[in-house]
């Protein structure tokens, strides 16, 4: 079995599938945000440092204009901040590959690789649907993500196609993060819900553009695709996470639950 | 003196003074940032739109604009961020492209429209705003800012930002 194939697991009945949908796109972004954002300081080189913390900056402000979206679906009062912040970690809706901490510098670079070739593709399929403010945000972040692919496929073939250790450290990156990535293209209750809105994605067609996009740039890189995609990590749609996002969520969320409410 | 009686033209030349913060030669309405400005009874509604979607500089570019708009007169301000249709470098106009380059910052090339993006594709050099020579290289898609690249120019020698067309 292909690790992008689309799966249907149980999804629980959602009051309101639209949110749901919008915060899974934000969470992935926020938490990923975060992650690329502990480079900040300790990039390998100084240009790096830049590139990943305005990659981490893009992903952040994506991520609260799609929570704030959120917010104003759900219609109780709850802006990006308070999704951002005062949810706990069974509420994240964020997929595995997203929280995974930053490992080496090839753990962070295959991982981020992997995500904006999804999300690029992803988002040209959301600028095409009916649900106008979507559609707009979709357009918008599209733009960013293609700078962000071509910065994360460039570094894939320096590093694959480097030196021994550079090789090697990316071709460990690929086969423990090869079994996160079916997840990103999982069909469940709530992509068929959102239907109704005008969203609609073939997850399928996603998941066969995505791998011909990766394994090319792998091929290129002179890594090995992993011949077997492994047990499937998944459960992040659902709010079943990995003890990674716990910890993270710990240093993201304290200094606004300890000064609830603060401006500066 | 309430919003109203400004007219558009009058309250888009007070907006025109507003400079964007990190680029401080051009203005928001040069770089498209004000989509559209009203006044009615209430006051005046400025609508914007965000360059990048994580730029820092939008919330001090709102409290520029309130602050602008207050020193003429108007106290009541709405602002209404939009995302559609999503900002591009096209819209800077050739005056404005002509004090980036004066200021050293090498204005954008217009943007290539098309499907997926080419992973190796290698756009014409950008031509360096201090000597003018194509002889440039591109060295990273980040700079200082969410909107700059960094560029190097091997005829002078001197390294440089680019506007990065988006």
């Amino acid at each position: 079995m292909a690790p992008a194939s689309p799966a249907a697991p149980r999804t629980p009945a959602v009051e309101n599938p639209l949110f749901e949908y919008v915060v899974r796109l934000g969470d992935d972004r926020l938490v990923l945000g975060h992650r690329v954002a502990e480079w900040c300081g300790h990039g390998p080189i100084l240009e790096e440092d830049i590139a990943l913390s305005n990659i981490a900056l893009d992903l952040t402000g994506q991520a609260a204009a799609l929570l704030a979206l959120a917010g104003s679906i759900e219609g109780k009062g709850r802006d990006e901040d308070a999704l951002a912040y005062f949810r706990d970690e069974p509420q994240f809706r964020n997929a595995l590959l997203c929280e995974l901490p930053k490992g080496d510098f090839g753990v962070t670079i295959v991982r981020q690789f992997f995500f904006d070739a999804y999300s690029l593709l992803l988002w040209d399929a959301l600028a095409a649907c009916t649900h106008e403010k979507l559609a707009a945000l979709a357009a918008k972040s599209r733009k960013e993500d293609t700078y962000h692919l071509r910065h994360s496929a460039e570094w894939v073939r320096k590093l694959g196609d480097g030196t021994p250790e550079s090789h090697e450290r990316a071709q460990r990156a690929v086969d423990a993060l090869w079994r996160f990535t079916g997840e990103l293209f999982e069909r469940d209750a709530i992509d068929d819900a959102v239907v109704s809105h005008g969203i609609v994605v073939d997850h399928a067609a996603l998941a066969a553009k995505w791998r011909e996009l990766v394994e090319g740039v792998l091929r290129e890189a002179t890594l090995t695709v992993p011949a077997e995609p492994g047990p499937r990590a998944t459960g992040g749609r659902r709010g079943r996470h990995t003890e990674h996002l716990g910890h993270m969520l710990a240093e993201m969320q304290i200094v606004a639950r300890s000064h609830p409410g603060a401006t500066w | 003196m309430s919003g109203s009686a400004l007219t558009r033209d009058q309250l888009f030349e007070i907006l025109d003074s507003v400079k964007d913060p990190e680029v401080p030669v051009i203005s928001i309405v040069e770089l498209g940032i004000v989509r559209d400005v009203r006044s009615d009874a209430d006051g005046v509604t400025v609508t914007i739109t965000p360059t990048y979607s994580g730029c820092p500089a939008m919330r001090v570019i709102e409290d520029d604009i309130r602050t602008a708009l207050s020193w003429s007169g108007v106290q009541q301000v709405r602002i209404e961020t939009v995302h559609a249709p999503a900002w591009t470098t096209d819209w800077i106009g050739p005056a404005a492209r002509e004090k980036l380059r004066a200021f050293g910052i090498a204005p954008p090339v217009p943007v290539e429209q098309g499907g997926l993006v080419t992973l190796t594709r290698r756009r014409a050099p950008a031509p360096c705003p201090y000597c003018g020579s194509r002889d440039t290289e591109l060295k990273s898609e980040f700079g200082s800012t969410a909107c700059k690249a960094i560029h190097v120019c091997h005829a002078c020698r001197q390294p440089f930002d680019e506007f990065k067309p988006l």
